[in-house]
């Protein structure tokens, strides 16, 4: 299972998007596989609170899973009142995101978070603020958050995403189409997202919170998969409710299943509302368990997440000193 | 392994739970522990060690219990009996409220302390075992608070005598202990020889919180302690959980005594997956049914029932899930599956699985630690319902498999089992789930869950998984007795034959009944009735052990009775009561003839007969199930169930009466009865006949053999297709009817002290034994 990616030795090496696997292509669309899929609630919803309590990680080990889920983060901002100042500032944090005594003390090398997310009006911004190093930008797109723009505008702004440098776009995807049960609706409109992208890579936003059941959710993964998602998202962010464990647990054996099916294996972003350093660990353990070592790498794996990040610079310096750290103490992103 | 390794392996690491404040505590208190009785610790005697099956480290030294200690227990019990029972409901309540609040207090302490001893993962005490425990107590305060109310005409029996197994120490106790107290009794438990810390620790708090010296005494040992509790003239009450060939010992030991008992036995609990399920849930299913606890489970799903057409895909999954799974220390807080109990268990698995030459075994590739108990999570396919390891309860992380095609075939081989604790099924059919959840023979079945517990929710199995529920009313219910005196059994000797019978009229012959046909005996012989005047009334077969095989060849074949509706069965009880009612005179008759009695209380006879058959027929139709309140998003449906085949011997007094008695309830609730009438009077019965036959009762259902109850009693006693054995004969050995029950541990009502009053007998005495709870799990939530 483990890769390449394991004696690269420099941080920012290690976070090259899927450069060593192959892209999901996706598939034909499969409406009998879509119409047989289960998803039994009450049983993820056990599965996935009992998970915390079986597995557990300390000390030394927590310092490094804690290190490894920086560098796994989609340092975001999303906000109407985004200025280049602050998307720079936020960029500064990803290229830095822990003091670098904390990690000299830890033994670490240099880290980075896994990719800066942007609306489109800051990605040439963000592009600039982190040159000369690896860290990908990722826009939202697609008329985010609720993707009701005019079609054709919506595969544009993915468009014109891409050639103003973005490596990666997330799209949502119209919950009506999931309301409806209109699969093949679903399947072409994430196929031309797909195709919009280019080389740029493709997380589709399911907004789990919007469709109603686990089953839309398991349904909706699958489709998204058969039209080529490089990643499956829980969330814009901007939902009442976004990324929770049962919600990833049917989203993760989505991908598990289709990987089985094709061999692609497709990568998952739980956003929003994700913003303890313990509920990282559980997240990494969840894919961990389902999923395999593989999905621990950025190239398949990412938090959307902004306050996640100081709480895991809290914990990794009080790892350190054996104190408990104050927010002031660490610089904002 | 430096930060910057583990940041690119990715490995869990160690996470232990300190064993410090529970190794300090056994210090404190022992390390030589003596029992607890009459509120105090008493010095040690001969000690064994008891050690931690992880690392086989010695814990602490147990003191074996003698016959001598368990004396002195019983006699602490029975002194402390009139006292506790005397209390009100509230002031018992207080007292287990006490003890529900000390668990929680010392929840970490218990938790830890259950796992050195036991070998479970840390998890598993601190998530599940010790706050089920605390729940029990809880709950429990809550029905000793409400006995007196909801539960009239009940009283409690006396000492207890309970023996615990060593999969759920804590856990176990808590089931005996609470409901006991909860219901006025005072108790002697033992607790099994590999696990009697918590036992220990839980005597300690009972003095924390005052409990009452003798209420609760706990004699440490093995089997031979056991014996002694379980033997001893003054334990009332025998509660027994573990193997089912102990159980059985049980039943044989306590045959006779009229003390009553309760038993949970073992199980090979099937786990049924259909085609429409979602697999990965059914699948992280099996982890809680099979590797839990180390699949030292009585109730788990350890009999995997695939649907043919998804069976490789299923297997191929499931394989992949085993090979995440984690063994190891199980103080460490990231493992899934900790140590088997004891070398010896360790060494059983072994042997069980070494022997199999069937199927395909797979072990779970995964690390398993050096040295210590431990065994790997192993899955055998392939096998089919003839193999050994079908049938036989391996208790270890043992999964084995099968096949089915159709939902009725999933039902046969789920079935095909002697025992039936509990069962699960996995479809995202409601349909599918409530047509097959009533047909599996289990106590307790899960709908797309396993292994759930509660207070609320009687636990408990059928056939050779034993009998009595614990948890929920049903629960309390095995502590309490009812007040109604009972009467002496007579011995009616009917009248010689006079020297010149009269015998004018045409001969009426009463054949047996079996199968709504008359049979004639199949010995040949016949047996003459004669009026106290001397006039020739009829003559009855001589039953033998083939009539009373035909007869239950009859009720096996009417089984459909038991799917039948409420409202039918009550219309034919009515029925019968109406065409019984249109021939009263002549049963009146009939009465005066055999037994001499006058015609004020011969008529009041058939009348209380009549009464009766309206009485079960209102009851038909209102033995509700309940709905329990436990604590999950879903429903806890308590079921009731009909037990099955009845084996019946009626007293010799009230001939009709008595009859009508036993065959009401039984049909009423959907049962089958095998009769045997008044051996005195049996006429009274066999008039029945045609009633019977006018009523609507379909073949099979009621079946009378009329004969020497001493030559009756034995077979039916250890026909292994009856499953209850109701006598209240004055010519029956009632400890040789019940030794013989053990065979497959039939459901007794027996007339230890006597028998009920027919005119009088309370509804509820009755349904509690034509009636087995079945607790059917449905979580819900989409």
């Amino acid at each position: 299972m483990t890769d390449t990616l394991h004696h690269v030795s420099t941080a920012t090496a290690d976070q090259l998007p899927q450069v060593h696997l192959p892209r999901n292509d996706g598939m034909d669309l499969d409406l009998d596989w879509v119409a047989n899929v289960q998803a039994n609630t009450s049983a993820i919803e056990r599965r996935a609170a009992t998970l915390p309590g079986r597995r557990s990680v300390k000390k030394t080990h927590q310092a490094a899973w804690l290190a490894k889920a920086i560098t796994l983060i989609d340092l975001t901002t999303l906000a109407g009142d985004d200025t280049p100042g602050r998307v720079r500032r936020l960029c500064a944090k990803a290229r830095q995101p822990v003091r670098a005594d904390i990690l000299d003390a830890l033994g670490l090398p240099a880290i980075t978070t896994g990719a800066v997310c942007v609306y489109h009006d800051m990605i040439e911004t963000a592009v600039d603020a982190l040159q000369g190093t690896n860290i990908p930008v990722a826009a939202v797109s697609t008329g985010f958050p609720a993707g009701l723009s005019p079609f054709h505008l919506r595969v544009k702004e993915i468009e014109e995403s891409v050639a103003a440098g973005a490596a990666e776009i997330d799209i949502v995807i119209s919950r009506r189409h999931v309301l409806t049960g209109n699969w093949q609706a679903l399947y072409d409109e994430m196929r031309e997202f797909r195709a919009a992208c280019g080389e740029a890579h493709v997380k589709a936003i399911l907004a789990t919170g919007e469709l109603g059941t686990l089953r839309n959710v398991a349904k909706a993964s699958l489709v998204c998969m058969m039209a080529g998602a490089d990643f499956i998202k829980t969330s814009t962010g901007k939902e009442s409710v976004n990324a929770t464990l049962p919600v990833s647990l049917t989203m993760i054996r989505a991908i598990r299943a289709f990987e089985a099916r094709t061999g692609f294996k497709v990568g998952y972003k739980p956003a929003g509302g994700i913003s303890k350093a313990k509920d990282s660990l559980v997240y990494l353990s969840l894919m961990k368990e389902e999923l395999g070592n593989r999905w621990l790498q950025p190239d398949l794996f990412r938090f959307g997440a902004s306050s996640l990040l100081g709480d895991i610079e809290r914990q990794l310096e009080h790892h350190v000193t054996g104190a408990y750290s104050a927010s002031y103490r660490h610089g904002i992103g | 392994m430096t930060t910057r390794e583990i940041f690119e392996s990715m490995e869990y690491g160690p996470a232990p739970e300190s064993s410090a404040e529970a190794m300090a505590w056994i210090t404190e208190k022992g390390p030589v522990f003596g029992h607890f009785i009459d509120g105090a610790f008493t010095a040690a005697g001969e000690v064994f060690e008891t050690r931690n099956p992880a690392s086989g480290q010695a814990l602490a030294q147990i003191t074996q219990g003698t016959a001598d200690d368990v004396d002195k227990a019983v006699k602490a019990a029975t002194k402390a009996f009139p006292k506790w029972a005397k209390l009100t409901c509230h002031q018992r309540a207080k007292y287990l409220y006490a003890l529900a609040r000390l668990l929680q207090k010392h929840s970490r302490l218990f938790a830890t302390l259950e796992t050195l001893d036991n070998g479970k993962p840390i998890r598993e005490s601190r998530d599940i075992d010790i706050p089920l425990a605390q729940r029990h107590f809880y709950y429990h305060a809550g029905l000793a608070q409400l006995r007196d109310a909801e539960m009239p005409d009940m009283a409690p029996i006396g000492v207890c005598g309970q023996v615990i197994p060593w999969n759920f120490p804590l856990l176990m106790l808590a089931w005996k202990i609470a409901p006991a107290l909860a219901a006025g009794n005072t108790v002697v438990l033992k607790p099994a020889e590999y696990t009697s810390l918590t036992a220990l620790l839980f005597a300690d708090i009972c003095r924390e919180a005052g409990l009452p010296k003798g209420v609760v005494n706990i004699v440490t040992g093995d089997g031979a302690t056991g014996e002694a509790i379980v033997t001893h003239e003054g334990t009332r009450k025998i509660a027994f959980t573990g193997s089912t060939s102990v159980g059985r010992r049980i039943r044989e030991q306590t045959a006779g005594t009229g003390k009553a008992l309760t038993l949970e036995l073992g199980g090979k609990s099937p786990y049924i997956v259909f085609d429409d399920a979602d697999i990965d849930s059914a699948i992280e299913g099996l982890v809680d049914a099979i590797w839990f606890n180390q699949g030292q489970v009585c109730c788990a799903g350890s009999r995997l029932l695939v649907q043919e057409n998804i069976a490789d895909d299923f297997h191929r999954r499931l394989k992949a899930r085993m090979a995440s799974l984690r063994v190891g220390d199980p103080m460490d807080k990231c493992i899934d599956i900790g140590a088997v109990v004891d070398p010896i268990q360790h060494q059983m698995i072994t042997k069980l699985v070494s022997e199999n030459k069937d199927g395909e075994t797979y072990h779970a590739p995964i690390d398993m630690p050096d040295q210590g108990c431990f065994y790997p999570p192993t899955l055998i396919t392939g096998l089919h319902t003839a193999a050994p390891l079908m049938q036989e309860e391996i208790f270890g992380p043992v999964l084995v498999s099968t096949t089915f095609r159709t939902p009725s075939e999933a039902v046969e081989v789920a079935n095909n089992t002697r025992y039936g604790l509990a069962a699960t099924l996995w479809t995202e059919n409601l349909n599918l789930a409530l047509d097959i959840a009533p047909k599996l023979a289990a106590g307790v079945v899960w709908v797309n869950a396993t292994n759930l517990f509660d207070a609320a929710a009687p636990f408990g199995g059928v056939r050779e998984s034993g009998f009595g529920r614990e948890g929920g009313w049903e629960g309390l219910s095995a502590y309490l007795e009812p007040t109604a005196k009972a009467l002496p059994a007579k011995v009616i000797t009917p009248p010689d034959a006079p020297d010149m019978p009269d015998a004018d009229g045409l001969d009426r012959t009463a054949k047996m009944y079996v199968g709504g046909k008359q049979a004639r005996p199949d010995s040949g012989y016949s047996q003459a009735h004669y009026s106290r005047r001397g006039t020739l009334l009829g003559h009855t077969g001589l039953g033998n052990r083939k009539d009373i095989r035909n007869a239950v060849e009859a009720a096996r074949a009417a089984a459909k009775w038991g799917k039948t509706t409420g409202h039918l069965r009550a219309q034919i009880l009515y029925y019968i009561a109406e065409n019984l009612s249109a021939r009263a005179d002549e049963f009146t008759n009939r009465i005066k003839d055999l037994t001499g009695s006058n015609q004020t209380k011969a008529a009041a006879e058939v009348e209380a007969g009549i009464e009766t058959l309206f009485t079960y027929a209102a009851l038909a139709d209102k033995v509700d199930g309940t709905a329990k309140g436990v604590p999950i998003r879903g429903i806890a449906l308590a079921m009731k169930e009909p037990v099955g085949i009845i084996g019946a011997l009626a007293p010799d007094d009230a001939p009709l009466l008595a009859a009508i008695s036993l065959i009401a309830p039984a049909i009423a609730m959907g049962n089958r009865i095998v009769l045997a009438p008044s051996q005195s009077a049996p006429l009274a019965a066999t008039d029945l006949y045609q009633i019977l036959d006018t009523s609507d009762v379909p073949a099979g259902v009621v079946n009378i053999v009329t004969g020497s109850h001493a030559d009756l009693a034995p077979t039916l006693a250890g026909h292994m297709e009856i499953d209850a054995l109701w006598s209240f004969s004055p010519h029956t050995d009632s400890a040789a009817l019940e030794r013989a029950s053990a065979s497959n541990l039939k459901r007794c009502w027996i007339n230890h002290v006597g028998n009920p009053d027919w005119t009088n007998l309370v509804p509820r005495t009755a349904l509690a034994h034509t009636t087995e709870t079945k607790t059917i799990w449905v979580p819900y939530g989409e």
